[in-house]
């Protein structure tokens, strides 16, 4: 890629600058989304980006939601094929589709244990350069909780133990949340910590004035590091996601 | 869709020749997706052609009207019109009965002029509110070959016999039992039929789940056992070539709950029932005697795509 076209969404996260190495190394991303907006083409940007041909970053997804091909189509729209990624160990995808505890005598904690030990051994095994630029994607969080039968305390503790890899080994988290079912709860502790570890929030939202063509949501990108708020307008498209100010689409 | 050869570059020559020929009730759509018909010709215009192959659609009832029988009869019916198998549940102790409720296709209209006469409103339409500002041609189009992929349905005619007596259809009643894992299972054996693979499609499945819910049985993590049914059932809906359809009452749900099963749906539908003799909205929409509900598209599904 060439002329890269940054947008907005980039440059809020630092992503518009050089990109090795990777700057959101040794931080935590929370994206939030709703039902009527829908956060997952963030997630699919990261992905994007992180895979970029000039850096030398290795993703590894952490998928509840939908399956490889569905990525796979989609990242292709985007420029960037996964499945070549994946066979030159760029890319590593847990298929946690069929994950339920407790079941077969794994339990809750267990089940997450092994994911965290399956995680930690991926990256260990990884050339040492490489520590420095790896991300884990994790789509999405409420599905590892209905995995995990409910046992949110559990999910939290396999988000802590994730957050230490992000001071070991300097990698940077990615996670992928719904805001709107946490906040009809009565104490929405899981939530509130994971807004708390966040470094970096991303949230989707529909506009005020509800649906429209020409943009599909806002966002709002708090990146508490650099003590920055941004706002701005979204449309998704096939193979890129145009985000601009309010007011100019 | 991953090939096991390696690659040298990112590119690579698109072996697949034509679109694989599919079975009856099938139609291909963009990003490899292939649709079947909700059946209910606008309902599916609506939704970019149809409901996708693998995909999970959750329908928000009403509580104080039954509109939502009407999309599952619908529903139901297209696929037994079509050769495709069923699987019905419902918390009824003979869900059987409710197969006799399922309307027959309505009689072709052979001329071509689409006026809204009211005695040829039989089935159920969707008065779609800007539906009179389309010319008649679009609309025309498409009448060709239409019946292999979507009817009309005419709610006064019930279906004849021997679509409902077939070995396609298998009902499930959830009264009276324990746990979902009866359900699961049911829902397993019947899924195998269709594995997906990349060939074309010889049949595909329909699922019909009516009234998912449980208040009666109030044991502490039935909320979260119910959940994990929707999840897997899902996951087995996405890897086969069938479809699911959920209804459930909103109103028996905690908010939090609610939400997590709206965010587990591909696409996802609330009726609404329309008061009688509500002055505000008889001006607002046109033949408003006519209707008889809301139907709201608050998801449509996105297989292997980030947009609509």
């Amino acid at each position: 890629m060439n002329q890269r076209s940054s947008n907005l969404l980039d440059e809020a996260l630092g992503l518009d600058q050089v990109i090795e190495p990777w700057p959101l190394r040794g931080q935590v991303v929370a994206i939030e989304d709703q039902v009527e907006t829908s956060g997952s083409f963030v997630l699919h940007h990261l992905l994007k980006r992180s895979l970029s041909p000039n850096s030398s970053n290795v993703t590894i997804f952490i998928a509840f939601s939908q399956p490889f091909s569905h990525y796979d189509r989609i990242l292709r729209k985007l420029g960037c094929n996964l499945v070549s990624q994946r066979d030159n160990s760029r890319f590593f995808f847990f298929d946690m589709l069929k994950l339920q505890c407790p079941d077969e005598g794994i339990t809750p904690e267990g089940g997450l244990i092994a994911l965290y030990g399956k995680i930690h051994k991926t990256i260990s095994a990884l050339p040492e350069i490489s520590w420095k630029n790896v991300s884990i994607i994790i789509d999405d969080l409420s599905l590892m909780e209905v995995a995990a039968n409910g046992s949110s305390d559990y999910v939290l503790d396999f988000l802590h133990y994730c957050r230490t890899l992000t001071s070991e080994f300097d990698c940077s988290l990615i996670t992928l949340n719904h805001e709107d079912i946490y906040s009809s709860e009565d104490r929405p502790t899981f939530f509130i910590q994971m807004e708390y570890l966040a470094d970096i929030l991303i949230k989707a939202e529909p506009l005020a004035t509800g649906l429209a063509t020409d943009v599909h949501g806002q966002l709002t990108v708090s990146n508490k590091g650099r003590n920055k708020v941004s706002n701005f307008h979204f449309k998704v498209k096939e193979n890129v996601v145009e985000c601009f100010y309010p007011g100019r689409s | 869709m991953a090939a096991a050869k390696t690659r040298t570059s990112t590119f690579s020559r698109n072996l697949s020749t034509a679109a694989p020929s599919h079975g009856p009730g099938l139609k291909c759509g963009p990003n490899g997706t292939v649709f079947l018909s909700s059946g209910i010709p606008d309902l599916d215009k609506i939704l970019g052609g149809g409901f996708p192959l693998g995909s999970l659609v959750m329908v928000m009832e009403d509580a104080e009207a039954p509109h939502h029988m009407l999309l599952l009869r619908n529903f139901m019916a297209q696929g037994l019109v079509l050769g495709q198998h069923l699987l019905y549940s419902s918390p009824a102790r003979d869900p059987r009965g409710f197969l006799g409720t399922l309307p027959s296709p309505a009689a072709s209209k052979d001329d071509k002029s689409r006026e809204r006469d009211p005695d040829q409103e039989k089935g159920l339409r969707i008065a779609w509110q800007y539906k009179k500002y389309f010319g008649e041609n679009q609309l025309d189009g498409q009448r060709d070959g239409k019946h292999e992929y979507s009817n009309e349905f005419d709610l006064r005619k019930p279906l004849e016999r021997h679509f409902i007596n077939g070995p396609r259809i298998d009902c499930v009643s959830i009264q009276d039992c324990p746990d979902l894992s009866t359900l699961r299972d049911r829902c397993a054996t019947f899924l195998s039929q269709f594995p997906r693979n990349d060939g074309s499609i010889s049949c595909a499945g329909r699922i019909a789940i009516q009234s998912f819910c449980a208040p009666q049985r109030a044991y502490s993590n039935m909320e979260w056992d119910m959940l994990s049914f929707i999840r897997s059932l899902k996951s087995m809906v996405r890897s086969s070539n069938s479809v699911a359809i959920i209804t459930f009452p909103p109103s028996l749900l905690s908010p939090s709950f609610c939400k997590r099963w709206q965010h587990m749906a591909d696409t996802l539908l609330s009726v609404k029932a329309i008061q009688d003799e509500d002055k505000e909205l008889a001006q607002l929409l046109t033949g408003y005697q006519d209707m008889v509900g809301f139907l709201n598209v608050h998801k449509v599904a996105r297989i292997n795509t980030q947009v609509y």
